[in-house]
């Protein structure tokens, strides 16, 4: 079974799409980091201080990926308002 | 107005309200994507906040304080005092002769106050059941995550005194 190929999709569909996509993936990340940040708290209150280096740099590596998501869904948005305007 | 319009063009409200319903979900995406990133940058600052709070911490150094008297509580009894300050309650245990043991009464899930349980040999937290070791306070059940601070004892004389608090 062959996946159909998506090349006949409209622009805005694909784009959507694609935005859908970033925005689960970045959903995700989310809940790691909210996971990332009580399990770093509660190692922090228990008193064991070496948690919070590693829990920060897989923090801000995960923000960054989410930045670099967004600003993929921003270029995507504006591709699909571009090719709709030249329509 | 009707007859300055030209004939089947879209409805008035529609020309006066051009705003499509697919590029209005496309620009409330953008916005929840946006605030989605916001939100980690928020975790992020979060972690980093600890991260300061754990290289600034200092080991605390706790004072020296008399808490009981070696014979004043009987085997089994228990005595409540404050230590360090007058705001921290704890709770101190004879568990046989020559063995005694205390522990903060803060609840390391919701700060609510321990008690022992003499029947069962345990504390135990009234708010959500929580239960924790007399031997060394690690949880034994219920939500706590954390063992109860431990405060460290030293028996000087016919004094019991309190020199510590062991976290964990």
């Amino acid at each position: 079974m062959t996946m159909p190929a998506n090349v006949d999709l409209p622009p805005k569909t694909r784009g959507l799409t694609a935005i859908a996509g970033a925005m689960s993936l970045i959903a995700v990340l989310l809940i790691v980091q909210i996971w990332l940040l009580s399990a770093a708290l509660e190692s922090f209150l228990a008193g064991k201080h070496h948690t919070a280096l590693p829990a920060a740099i897989f923090s801000g590596l995960m923000f960054l990926i989410c930045f670099g998501l967004y600003l993929f869904v921003d270029r995507v948005d504006a591709d699909v308002r571009h090719s709709d305007e030249d329509r | 107005m009707n007859w300055l319009r030209r004939s089947g063009s879209e409805p008035l409200w529609k020309e006066e309200f051009s705003v499509r319903t697919a590029d209005e979900r496309y620009v409330t995406r953008r916005q929840l994507t946006k605030f989605l990133v916001l939100t980690s940058f928020g975790m992020f600052v979060g972690n980093l906040w600890i991260l300061v709070r754990s290289m600034l911490s200092k080991a605390p150094s706790y004072p020296q304080e008399s808490v009981a008297r070696l014979n004043e509580i009987p085997v089994g009894g228990v005595k409540l005092f404050t230590y360090p300050t007058k705001d921290d309650h704890c709770i101190l245990v004879r568990m046989s002769e020559n063995e005694h043991v205390s522990y903060s009464q803060k609840c390391t899930h919701l700060s609510c106050t321990v008690y022992y349980s003499q029947e069962n040999n345990w504390l135990e937290c009234p708010c959500h059941k929580g239960v924790f070791s007399i031997a060394d306070g690690s949880v034994l059940q219920g939500p706590p995550s954390r063992s109860l601070p431990k405060i460290i004892l030293e028996s000087r004389g016919d004094e019991l005194v309190a020199v510590d608090i062991k976290t964990s």
